[in-house]
């Protein structure tokens, strides 16, 4: 079962970027060892926490977009929790919300559509929406 | 201002004795009185005007002007936020407290 999942954890302030890389590429293996996939990787730079986390009040934030088995997720908190500069990590489950937000914008997109077939009397507003919507259609084609 | 109008216009026809003892801020649904005290404006849902579907735990920006200075999460009947945006609003506001984007109530800063 694939899932898609953001990992979003905090390293300590004072953390080289050698030691960043090193840390996300091991995570990165990890997840490619275990037939799941990143998506991408984003470091969000360094930020003030909103509050004291240990005994830090900033941290550098890391995004993890990984999709993979549940599995992998133990995994990798279990990772997060024994390394050392990890100050706090959450995993968050984004595909049922995703395929929601899909589907709100599928029902949209086709009311639009709708309506420009039924006014005819705004022949050129329909004639319109269709160059727009045959701009749309060959991403989906 | 809007109080001193609506005091104003009834004690010129009545005579000023029988008005002056009631505070007219007191009895705010008074007869004849139809006239609100201050104009409210009408609540519309930020997340319906600006058709944002998608409430991320990462846009702080957003969440932080749904939070109070305490850092509770403003009622909807202050913020006007509609139910199921209030709803999605605070789980992204909670997933984003634990990650420390956002600060928990009553957590002194």
């Amino acid at each position: 079962m694939q899932r898609t999942y953001e990992l979003m954890f905090i390293v300590r302030p004072d953390m080289t970027d050698e030691d960043l890389e090193k840390l996300t590429s091991t995570l990165s293996t990890q997840v490619t060892n275990a037939k799941g996939t990143v998506k991408t990787v984003e470091k969000m730079g360094k930020r003030r926490l909103a509050y004291t986390v240990g005994t830090f009040n900033e941290g550098i934030y890391v995004l993890f977009v990984i999709e993979g088995p549940g599995e992998l997720v133990y995994e990798l908190e279990r990772r997060l929790r024994v390394a050392e500069p990890v100050i706090k990590f959450i995993t968050v489950r984004v595909d049922v919300e995703q395929k929601r937000l899909d589907k709100i914008k599928k029902i949209r997109d086709s009311r639009r559509r709708g309506a420009g077939t039924h006014a005819a009397a705004a022949a050129e507003a329909a004639a319109a929406q269709a160059e727009s919507a045959a701009a749309e259609t060959p991403a989906q084609a | 201002m809007a109080d001193e109008t609506t005091q104003q216009t009834p004690s010129a026809p009545a005579g000023g004795e029988q008005r002056q003892g009631g505070r007219p801020g007191g009895r705010p649904g008074g007869p004849g009185r139809e006239q609100r005290k201050y104009f409210r404006r009408k609540k519309v849902c930020k997340f319906c005007v600006e058709k944002i579907d998608a409430i991320d735990y990462k846009d702080y920006r957003l969440l932080s002007q749904f939070i109070a200075e305490s850092g509770k999460i403003v009622p909807r009947r202050l913020s006007g936020v509609c139910t199921p945006h209030q709803r999605r609003l605070g789980r992204a506001i909670k997933v984003a407290r634990n990650i420390a984007l956002l600060p928990f109530a009553g957590s002194s800063r």
